[in-house]
C-alpha cells in the first residue's frame, strides 16, 4: 500500500496507540480499560504499522517475535497467579502492597500478563496472515 | 533376543525389580496372621469424597491369595526375564512395563472400592498392551497387542457401567459394604449389572466367545506370557467373579451363564491345546481351559465348588508359570518351541526337564501334587452344582485332555531319541532355572502339606471373602468316593488320549477346521468398523466451511427454539425513546443489508464492520464502556483480518442454488428470532443480583478496584481469564501453524 498519508501518519499513530494502550492497561483497575483492551489497542497499533511499512518492518520495529511475547505473557500470568502460594493462599489470590496512595499487587502483574498474551496472540495471527496471503 | 551383542547394562534393573517384588511378597505375607484370624487389613485415602469414591484397599483371604501369587511369581519372573532377555537393548523399558503391570495387578486385587478396582483394571489392560506389543517392530505383535487391548478395554467399559449401576443399586462403591450387605440379586438393576460385569470379566479372562485374544497374546516375550497369561492378568476376570460372588452369585442367570461359558471354554480349549505343535500355544490353550474350569466352578454356590475354584487357581498359577518358563528355557536353549523338532533334551537340560516333569505331574493332577487335590475338589464341587452330570462330564473331558497335554509337554521334548535342534541344546542360566524349579517344587510341597500350608488361607478366602460357612478340607486322601473314581477314570481316558493322539488328530482336525474362526471374524469386524468411520467422516466432515456453519447455526436455532417453547412467556419491554439509539439501530441493520446484497467483498466487510460498531455503540448506551471498547477493538481487528484474507479471493458471485439460499436465509432468520426472544425472556424475568451485589460491595474493599469489570476479570475470576488466555494463544498459534505450513506447501 503506497499511501503517503498512511505511511507518514502510521509512525505517529503507532506510537500513540502503544502509549494509549499502556494508559488503558494501567487505569483499568479503577476506570474502563485493562489488560485485555490494552493488548488489543497495542496490537492494533502494530497492525496499522504493518499496513503502512510492511510486515518485515513491523517485525523489526517490534524486535521480539510476537509468539514469544504471547508466551511470556502467559508465563507472567501463571507466575503472578502462583505467587500467592508463597503466602499459603489459593492460586490466583491477589497479594497487595499498599504504599500510601499507591496500591501495587500481583493482580496488576497478572493484567500485564494478559496484555502481553493478547498482544502477542493477535500479532502472531495478523502477521502470519499478511505474510502468507 | 538373548543372543544380542549389546552389553546387558540394564540387568541390574531386573534384579532390583525382583528384590522389590520379593519385598512386596514379604509385606503381604506379614498380613497372613491377621487375615487368617478374620481381621482384614484396611487402608484408605479420600479421593473424590463428594462422589463417595475413595482410594481404598483391603487385604482379605481372596486378596491375600492373589497378592501372594502376583508378588511371588512376579519376583521369580523378573529374575527369569533377566536371564532370558537381560541383554535386550530395551530391557530397562521392559522391566518398567512389567513392574507397572505388577503394581496395577496388585492394586486390582487389593482394591476395596469399585472405582479404584476399575482404575487398576484398566491399568492392567494398558500395561499388558505395552508388554504384548513389546516386540513392536513385528506387525503381528502390534496387531495382537491391539486386539488384546481392544477386547479387554471394551469389556472394561462395560464393567465401568456395571460398577456404576452397582454403586447406584447398593448406595455406595465400598466393596466391603456391598458384599456384606443384602446382596444385589433382588435389585431391579440386577439384570443389567450382571450382563455388564460378566462382559468385563469374560473379556478379561478370555471366556468363550472372547477367548480368541489370549493365544494371540503369546506374541509377547515368554516372561510376559508366563506372568500375564498364566498367573495374573487373565485371572483378574475370575478374581472379579469370585469377589462379587456374594453380591451377584447364586441366581439362575449367574449359574447358567458361568457354567455354560466356563464349560464350553474348558472343553473347546483343551481340544485345541492337544492340536498345537508350538509348545507355547499349547500352554496358552491350557490356560484357557483352567480359566474356563474356574469360571464353571464359580457358577456353583456350594462351599465345595468354591473351595475347588480357589484351590485350582493356586494349582494352575504354580504349574502354568513354571511350564511357560520351561518352554522359554527350551526355546532359549535349542532355538525352537515346535514339539516335532524336540526330543531327548533331558540329558542336556536336566534341571529344566526335572522342573517340567514335576510341573506336568501337577498339571495332570497326579498325587502327591497339589494338582491332584485340585482335581479331586473339582469333581467334588461339580457334584454339588446344578446340572451336575453335564458339569462333571465337561470337567472329566477337559481334565483328561489336560492329562494328555501334560504328557506331551513333559515327555516329548525331554525323553526319547535326541532330535537335531537349531542350536546345540544347552541348559539355561541359573536365573531362568530358579523360577520353574521353585514353582514346580512348590506344587509338590503344598501338595504334601496342603492342609497345614494352604488350609487356613483358603479357608479365610472362603469364609471371609466368599462368605461361606466353611471351606472344604485339602487332603491328598479324601476316601474312596465319587471324586476318586472320577480321577481314576480321568487318568485312564487321558492315558488313552496320549497314546492315541494321532488317531485323535485325524478325528478332531476336520471338525476344528470347519468351525468359524473368531479371530478372522475380529479382523473383518475391525475392517467394517474402519469403513464405517471413513464413511461417516466423508458424510459429516465435508471440509466446506458453509456446511459446518449451517450445521452449527441450525443446531443453535433448534436448541434455543426448544428451550423457548418450554420457557417463560415473553413480555415486550417498553421501547426506548432515544432518537440517537434508534439511529444506531438503523445503521446496524443497514450494515447487515449491505453485507447481504453486495457483490464486492470489501463492501461486505465494511457492512459487517458497521454491524459490529453499531453493537459497540449500543453497549455504550447500556452503560458498559469496557465491553464496548473491547467490542470496538475486536471488530476493528477482525475486519482487518477478514480484509487480508478476503481481498485475495475472487469476487462474490452467487454460486448457490435458489433453494440453498432460501435454506440459509431461513436458518439465519430462525437464529435471529430465537436469540431475540431469548434475550427478551431473560430480561423479562427478575435478575438474581446476589453475585453482582457481592462484586459491587467487595470490589473496592477486597480488590482495591473501582472498575468492577476489570476486578472481576483479573482478580475475582482470574482463573477463568487465565483459561481464556490459553484459548486465545492456542487459537492464534494453531492458525499460525496452519498458515505457515500452507505457505511452505504452496511455495
Amino acid at each position: 500500500m503506497n499511501s503517503l498519508i498512511l505511511s507518514v501518519g502510521a509512525r505517529f499513530l503507532t506510537a500513540l496507540f502503544l502509549l494509549f494502550s499502556l494508559f488503558v492497561l494501567l487505569r483499568g483497575h479503577n476506570s474502563p480499560g485493562g489488560g485485555f483492551i490494552g493488548g488489543l489497542i497495542g496490537a492494533a497499533g502494530f497492525v496499522l504499522y504493518s499496513f503502512a511499512a510492511g510486515v518485515e518492518a513491523a517485525r523489526q520495529a517490534l524486535r521480539v517475535d510476537p509468539r514469544a511475547i504471547g508466551v511470556w505473557g502467559m508465563a507472567i500470568a501463571v507466575l503472578s497467579g502462583l505467587a500467592s502460594a508463597l503466602a499459603s493462599l489459593d492460586p490466583f489470590t491477589g497479594l497487595w502492597l499498599i504504599l500510601a496512595d499507591l496500591a501495587l499487587s500481583t493482580v496488576l502483574v497478572f493484567d500485564i500478563g494478559v496484555y502481553l498474551a493478547v498482544f502477542g496472540a493477535i500479532l502472531t495471527l495478523v502477521f502470519a496472515l499478511e505474510e502468507t496471503l | 533376543m538373548a543372543d544380542s551383542t549389546a552389553p546387558g547394562i540394564s540387568r541390574p534393573f531386573g534384579y532390583t525389580a525382583s528384590i522389590l517384588a520379593a519385598l512386596i511378597l514379604v509385606g503381604i505375607a506379614l498380613t497372613v496372621p491377621a487375615v487368617v484370624d478374620g481381621r482384614p487389613v484396611l487402608f484408605a485415602l479420600d479421593w473424590a469424597p463428594s462422589l463417595g469414591i475413595s482410594l481404598a484397599f483391603m487385604v482379605d483371604g481372596l486378596s491375600l491369595i492373589f497378592g501372594l501369587l502376583i508378588s511371588g511369581i512376579g519376583s521369580l519372573i523378573f529374575l527369569y526375564a533377566t536371564g532370558y532377555m537381560g541383554n535386550h537393548p530395551q530391557f530397562g523399558r521392559f522391566v518398567l512395563f512389567l513392574f507397572a503391570f505388577m503394581v496395577s495387578m496388585l492394586g486390582l486385587v487389593l482394591a476395596r472400592d469399585l472405582i479404584t478396582l476399575f482404575l487398576f483394571w484398566e491399568l492392567t489392560s494398558i500395561t499388558s498392551y505395552l508388554l504384548i506389543g513389546f516386540d513392536h517392530d513385528n506387525p503381528r505383535a502390534r496387531r495382537n497387542a491391539l486386539q488384546a487391548m481392544l477386547v479387554t478395554a471394551g469389556g472394561g467399559l462395560a464393567l465401568l457401567a456395571g460398577f456404576i449401576l452397582m454403586g447406584t443399586a447398593a448406595g455406595g462403591y465400598d466393596l466391603a459394604e456391598i458384599l456384606t450387605g443384602p446382596g444385589l440379586q433382588d435389585s431391579s438393576l440386577y439384570g443389567p449389572i450382571l450382563v455388564l460385569v460378566l462382559l468385563g470379566a469374560f473379556t478379561k479372562s478370555a471366556q468363550f466367545p472372547f477367548h480368541f485374544w489370549l493365544p494371540n497374546a503369546m506374541a509377547a516375550p515368554t516372561p510376559v506370557s508366563a506372568y500375564l497369561h498364566s498367573a495374573t492378568m487373565v485371572k483378574a476376570g475370575v478374581y472379579l467373579l469370585a469377589r462379587l460372588h456374594p453380591a451377584l452369585g447364586g441366581t439362575m442367570a449367574w449359574s447358567v451363564t458361568l457354567a455354560t461359558a466356563g464349560a464350553v471354554t474348558a472343553v473347546l480349549s483343551s481340544v485345541l491345546a492337544m492340536r498345537q505343535s508350538d509348545l507355547k500355544q499349547a500352554l496358552a490353550y491350557t490356560t484357557l481351559m483352567a480359566l474356563g474350569t474356574i469360571t464353571m466352578l464359580l457358577a456353583g454356590a456350594h462351599s465345595y465348588a468354591l473351595t475347588a475354584a480357589v484351590t485350582f487357581l493356586i494349582v494352575h498359577s504354580l504349574y502354568k508359570a513354571s511350564l511357560f518358563m520351561v518352554v522359554g528355557a527350551v526355546d532359549h536353549g535349542t532355538g525352537t518351541r515346535e514339539v516335532e523338532r524336540l526330543g531327548g533334551l533331558g540329558r542336556a537340560m536336566p534341571v529344566t526337564a526335572a522342573a517340567a516333569v514335576l510341573a506336568c505331574l501337577s498339571m495332570a493332577g497326579l498325587p502327591p501334587m497339589i494338582g491332584w487335590i485340585g482335581k479331586e475338589l473339582i469333581y467334588a464341587g461339580a457334584a454339588t452344582m446344578t446340572g451336575a452330570p453335564l458339569v462333571i462330564a465337561a470337567a472329566v473331558t477337559a481334565n483328561a485332555l489336560m492329562f494328555a497335554v501334560a504328557g506331551i509337554i513333559a515327555l516329548r521334548p525331554f525323553f526319547g531319541a535326541p532330535i537335531a535342534t537349531p542350536h546345540v541344546p544347552h541348559e539355561a542360566p541359573w536365573q531362568m532355572l530358579a523360577g520353574p524349579t521353585v514353582l514346580a517344587l512348590g506344587g509338590l510341597v503344598v501338595g504334601v502339606l496342603a492342609q497345614p500350608l494352604l488350609g487356613s488361607v483358603v479357608g479365610s478366602a472362603l469364609t471371609g471373602s466368599l462368605l461361606q460357612d466353611r471351606a472344604a478340607g485339602l487332603h491328598l486322601w479324601a476316601g474312596f468316593n465319587e471324586a476318586f473314581v472320577l480321577s481314576i477314570l480321568t487318568f485312564a481316558i487321558g492315558a488313552m488320549l496320549y497314546t492315541m493322539r494321532d488317531r485323535f488328530a485325524t478325528l478332531v482336525d476336520p471338525v476344528l477346521r470347519s468351525m468359524p474362526s473368531l479371530d478372522a471374524g475380529w479382523d473383518s469386524f475391525l475392517d467394517w468398523f474402519r469403513d464405517l468411520a471413513a464413511w461417516q467422516t466423508r458424510v459429516l466432515q465435508t471440509g466446506r466451511l458453509t456446511g459446518y456453519m449451517l450445521a452449527v447455526f441450525a443446531v443453535t436455532a433448534l436448541a434455543l427454539g426448544a428451550t423457548i417453547l418450554h420457557g417463560r412467556p415473553v413480555i415486550m419491554p417498553e421501547l426506548p425513546r432515544s432518537a440517537f439509539l434508534w439511529l444506531t439501530v438503523g445503521f446496524t441493520a443497514a450494515g447487515a443489508v449491505v453485507a447481504l446484497n453486495t457483490h464486492s467483498r470489501i463492501a461486505a466487510i465494511a457492512g459487517i464492520g458497521t454491524v459490529g460498531i453499531g453493537v459497540a455503540v449500543i453497549f455504550i448506551f447500556a452503560g458498559a464502556p469496557d465491553v464496548a471498547t473491547t467490542q470496538l477493538m475486536v471488530e476493528t481487528l477482525s475486519a482487518v483480518m477478514f480484509a487480508i484474507a478476503a481481498l485475495r479471493l475472487p469476487g462474490l458471485v452467487e454460486r448457490r442454488s435458489r433453494q440453498r439460499q432460501l435454506a440459509h436465509g431461513a436458518v439465519a432468520l430462525a437464529v435471529g428470532l430465537c436469540v431475540t426472544v431469548m434475550v427478551l425472556s431473560v430480561t423479562a424475568s427478575p435478575l438474581d443480583r446476589t453475585i453482582t451485589q457481592y462484586f459491587e460491595e467487595n470490589s473496592y474493599v477486597l480488590a482495591h478496584g473501582l472498575n468492577i469489570v476489570n476486578v472481576v476479570l483479573v482478580d475475582f475470576r482470574a482463573f477463568d481469564t487465565f483459561g481464556e488466555l490459553i484459548v486465545v494463544l492456542l487459537a492464534s498459534f494453531g492458525a499460525y501453524a496452519v498458515l505457515k505450513r500452507k505457505g511452505r506447501a504452496g511455495a
